[in-house]
């Protein structure tokens, strides 16, 4: 027999090992990156807290019980994990985008950051880890007991409640050292996960070993084993269908419901690719941790003597058959199990009773002064101490005779409260607060009454009377058969109620209810994790000034790190300093950062305080919704800017065509005017030299000679006033001569001076007298003289065999406009566009009797007029339109 | 103008064989309950007890084809977690 001393001995040596380990990892987190200590094979054993006490022990009592039943628990989390797709990944990716600290944080957070959810989740999860931490206590001060058994009285146990306190305690003190020694940013604990991961290992080795020596020292290998089977009283074991199923269910939810595996599946999660790896790696740890648990139950069965708990053979097995170091072996892995559990379920329900009940209490008296990580931590502290105290409690009360299975079955159903909401919560956008608020009280509220009450024994807590007639002789109302379910598995019963009152209410109130404006925000975020890059922003104003935000991060996350974070989000706005400007971005960051210390609901408030808006208004969304219609019309601007651009280039090439074609008439006009001086000056020589020769030229020939010379001189003094002329009106110094006349006058004086041009050709003119009548008050002489160019013009040009004019006047409005039209073949589309520059003439210049400045003339005229000349392509000939203001316009009267 | 859609039409082959993969991962728990629920459709022998030994064979077999299938499929898809799998319906 093992001497009790060496055997508290040895377990102190342990827990000094891990303690080790925990802390050479802390150390080592702290000077460079874990590598292979945040691998997926920590991941996948750190799950492993699933296998508490209660599988260690329990399992092979459970099957000495209820057969293959025990499998259920191990079953329901393997089909979670092998369908990781569905909820696990969601799960985790939320959890770390929304830097979550613990179940009752996520759904707080999923539901408008509510701390009252948050408090309540937190209460229920306390309350229902209650049960489960009894079950540790008590499953390690029967194996204690095992070894401290005098063997004079058998297996007879000596007082265990000492030994449960003594337990809790030392638990406590390892919890309060390693849990909270610093408020960590994301809420993880490298050294003690990776403690944990060891105590895995020793558990499964412990278990195996103990199987391997039963399945093949104590029997002959696998065939003689299921022989054996056949033969014991567990092979009368029959399927309970409801049972089988329903604890499938509630066994799946647990995986990812119960506090502390939440803590190690989501929180302490480094890297969402150890999930691909623990969906078959852990159903593989559950599947070799439960392969032995029949043989050493039947084995054990056959033995041992009646009447033995069951729940001990794994310890009692080796013990009998006189291996104490196989007995030694297995008490560890107990140890390991139990130790494991208790230390991550305290530290996951120290977080959120900390950040869920103490820190919103405590911000409703106080503003944020002090430092806050002190309070943290020291609520934490107090927050396990009384986790484990409670837990102690109902192992005094309850705990005593209850089977290990039992106990872990009620917490199970007791988490499985929070499912209804969680699953809404990552699924439906229209889950809301209320929703999850009546959901959780009911399923909280029948699991009480139902199931949790009751597990302390019929008298204890509720009255007999209550469980025989029902609370006020209200008799469906019975907590073991409510609303007339008679004959129900008690288990079952209360899972049914429990779940199907919850979803109920939760999916009723959650249709009913409207949520606000941040909870819409964060069910978006959680519905559609996977398809929003970019988180929606919370906080719209930046009224907060950076310095009392500064101040109050130090609190939180320590001067260091909240100085690091301040200026790396400075530096990342391009400021220097530690103060950066309050941008919604960066207090969403922040805010989010200190979440990781405090949770949402409480970071939220604290930055609520600071920045004085509470929340996320309906104003601020429509902000963001601005800003977005702002974005939008910037683009359209864009566009038809660059529209205009395209616009703008194409009228520059088409200038610039222009100018180039402008250069070459303006080299073609030089050689022109040259040629348009010197042959009237060549002529006009030539005849003066005639008429200079001494002797005598007749009369007759003499006066014709002075004729042609006159005439030269005339044709070269009106080429010359014509570009006087064009000089004179471009550069302003027209004097305008106003006077009024009607337009038949004009028109008419028009005709009569052209028709010197070409007289020979019989030119049919079209006119419509009584539309002419239109009396104008401008510079009449500058009018004529556009209209007698036009006029000339036609005659000099027009191609037609019988050539004809039309002019036509229409009185339209204060403007009047006068077309003057031929029926020769046009002017080329080519050329249109260059007819009314100065140097412009399209055709030969034999038939051009002036140096094509006439068009750029009327162009400049009409323009100090107040009016337009321009050429109408397509009717039937040259056409020209003047426009013109009846009356001459004050200001260019003025200019003029 | 039409925004382009988000996801193609169609994938190359080696995306296709993926999805289905990933397709055939959702569906995995679902064969897991549906075959480890099949023994309560097992109706106890009228003259003796029901095969205890055969049953536990049964399950711990579905048990561990959930594992190796689960295993390969990390293998091949979960390798790739974060290049294509984030399909629609996830």
């Amino acid at each position: 027999m093992v001497p009790f001393d060496v055997l508290v001995l040895v377990c102190l040596a342990y827990v000094a090992f891990l303690f080790a380990v925990a802390f050479l990892v802390e150390r080592r987190a702290r000077a460079r990156p874990l590598g292979w200590l945040r691998s997926p094979v920590i991941y996948t054993l750190s799950l492993s807290i699933y296998c508490t006490a209660w599988t260690f022990y329990g399992a092979v009592g459970y099957a000495v019980r209820s057969g293959l039943e025990f499998l259920t628990i191990y079953l329901g989390p393997t089909l979670v994990f092998v369908g990781w797709w569905l909820l696990l990944r969601k799960l985790v990716r939320v959890g770390k985008a929304q830097r979550v600290t613990s179940i009752a944080d996520l759904i707080s957070s999923r539901f408008g950051k509510s701390s009252g959810l948050g408090a309540l989740v937190t209460l229920l999860c306390v309350v229902a880890a209650t049960p489960y931490i009894a079950l540790q206590l008590q499953s390690m001060s029967l194996s204690f007991a095992v070894f401290a058994a005098d063997s004079s009285e058998g297996w007879a146990l000596p007082d265990r409640n000492a030994t449960g306190l003594w337990v809790a305690g030392g638990l406590a003190l390892f919890t309060i050292l390693f849990g909270t020694r610093n408020l960590d940013a994301n809420e993880q604990h490298h050294g003690v996960v990776t403690a944990i991961a060891v105590e895995a290992v020793v558990k499964l080795v412990a278990l195996l070993t103990v199987g391997v020596f039963v399945v093949w020292v104590v029997a002959d290998g696998p065939a003689d084993v299921f022989a054996r089977i056949r033969a014991s009283e567990i092979a009368a074991w029959e399927i309970q269908p409801g049972r089988w199923a329903g604890l499938t269910f509630a066994a799946a939810a647990a995986i990812f419901c119960l506090p502390r595996m939440f803590q190690v599946l989501v929180v302490e999660n480094a890297d969402e690719r150890h999930l691909v790896t623990a969906s078959w790696a852990f159903p593989l740890y559950l599947f070799l941790m439960s392969l032995f648990v029949v043989p050493i139950a039947v084995v054990g069965l056959e033995l041992l003597p009646a009447g033995l708990n069951p729940d001990l053979y794994v310890l009692t097995l080796p013990l009998s058959l006189g291996r104490e170091d196989l007995a030694m072996l297995a008490f560890l892995g107990g140890f390991s199990s139990a130790t494991s559990m208790v230390i991550i379920e305290a530290i996951a329900l120290a977080t959120m009773v900390s950040n869920h009940i103490v820190m919103p209490l405590w911000l409703r008296a106080a503003r944020v002064t002090g430092d806050v990580r002190g309070l943290v931590l020291n609520a934490r502290r107090l927050s396990i101490l009384a986790v484990l105290g409670l837990g102690y409690a109902y192992y005094r009360i309850a705990g005593g005779g209850a089977a290990l299975a039992a106990m872990g079955l009620i917490a199970f159903v007791g988490v499985a409260q929070v499912l209804p909401a969680l699953i809404g919560g990552l699924y439906w956008r229209g889950a809301t607060r209320l929703g999850a608020l009546a959901g959780v009280s009911a399923g909280f509220a029948v699991w009480l009454y139902t199931l949790f009450l009751p597990s302390f024994g019929v008298g204890v807590v509720l009255p007999e009377a209550v469980f025989a007639e029902g609370p006020l002789g209200v008799g469906w109302l019975r907590p073991r058969s409510l609303f007339g379910a008679e004959g129900m598995d008690p288990l079952l019963h209360a899972l049914f109620w429990s779940l199907a009152l919850n979803a109920g209410v939760f999916c009723l109130v959650s249709a009913l209810s409207f949520p606000p404006p941040v909870e819409r925000v964060q069910a978006a975020q959680f519905v559609d994790v996977f398809d929003l890059s970019r988180r929606t922003r919370g906080w719209a104003r930046g009224g907060a000034e950076a310095e009392e935000l500064l101040v109050m991060a130090q609190r939180i996350l320590g001067p260091g790190s909240a100085q690091e974070f301040f200026r790396a989000e400075a530096d990342r706005q391009g400021k220097e300093g530690f103060l950066p400007d309050t941008t919604p971005e960066f207090i969403d960051r922040l805010e989010r950062r200190l979440a990781g210390s405090v949770g949402a609901a409480t970071a939220h408030a604290m930055i609520g305080q600071i920045i004085g808006g509470a929340a996320v208004s309906v104003e601020d969304l429509m902000a963001v919704a601005n800003e977005t219609a702002q974005i939008m019309e910037y683009s359209s601007q864009l566009q038809e800017k660059s529209e205009e651009l395209s616009r703008t280039a194409r009228a520059l090439a088409e200038a610039n065509e222009k100018l180039t074609q402008i250069s070459i008439q303006k080299d073609a006009f030089l050689s022109q005017i040259s040629h348009e001086l010197r042959t009237p000056m060549t002529s006009i020589r030539a005849f003066s030299e005639i008429l200079m020769e001494p002797d005598g030229l007749p009369d007759e020939l003499r006066t014709r000679y002075a004729r042609i010379i006159h005439d030269e001189a005339i044709r070269l003094t009106r080429l010359l006033d014509d570009l006087l002329d064009l000089s004179v009106l471009e550069h302003g110094a027209v004097q305008l001569q106003e006077s009024a006349a009607t337009l038949r006058e004009l028109i008419d004086r028009a005709i009569l001076a052209s028709n010197s041009i070409a007289p020979e050709r019989e030119f049919a003119i079209e006119r419509d007298p009584p539309a002419e009548a239109v009396t104008v008050m401008t510079d009449t002489g500058r009018l004529t003289q556009v209209l007698i160019n036009l006029v000339s013009n036609a005659r000099k040009y027009c191609d037609a065999a019988h050539p004809r004019l039309r002019i036509a006047v229409r009185a339209q409005g204060e403007a009047v406009e006068v077309d003057v039209v031929d029926n020769g073949s046009g002017i080329p589309r080519e050329s249109q566009a260059l007819i009314f520059e100065k140097f412009a003439r399209l055709t030969d210049t034999t038939r051009a009797g002036g140096a094509g400045l006439g068009l750029a003339i009327c162009r400049e005229i009409m323009g100090k007029l107040g009016g337009t000349i321009i050429y109408v392509p397509g009717q039937g000939g040259a056409a020209f339109r003047l426009r013109f203001p009846r009356q001459l316009p004050r200001q260019v009267a003025g200019v003029a | 103008m039409a925004a382009p859609p988000r996801h193609p039409t169609f994938l190359a082959r080696r995306s296709y064989r993926r999805r289905r993969l990933v397709d055939l991962g959702r569906l995995l728990p679902f064969a897991g309950l549906f075959l480890c629920g099949l023994p309560m459709l097992w109706a106890p022998p009228e003259d003796h007890a029901r095969d205890l030994a055969a049953t536990g064979l049964y399950l711990f077999g579905v048990w561990g084809g959930l594992i190796a299938v689960a295993a390969f499929l990390a293998r091949t898809v979960g390798a790739g977690l974060d290049e294509d799998g984030e399909g629609p319906g996830r």
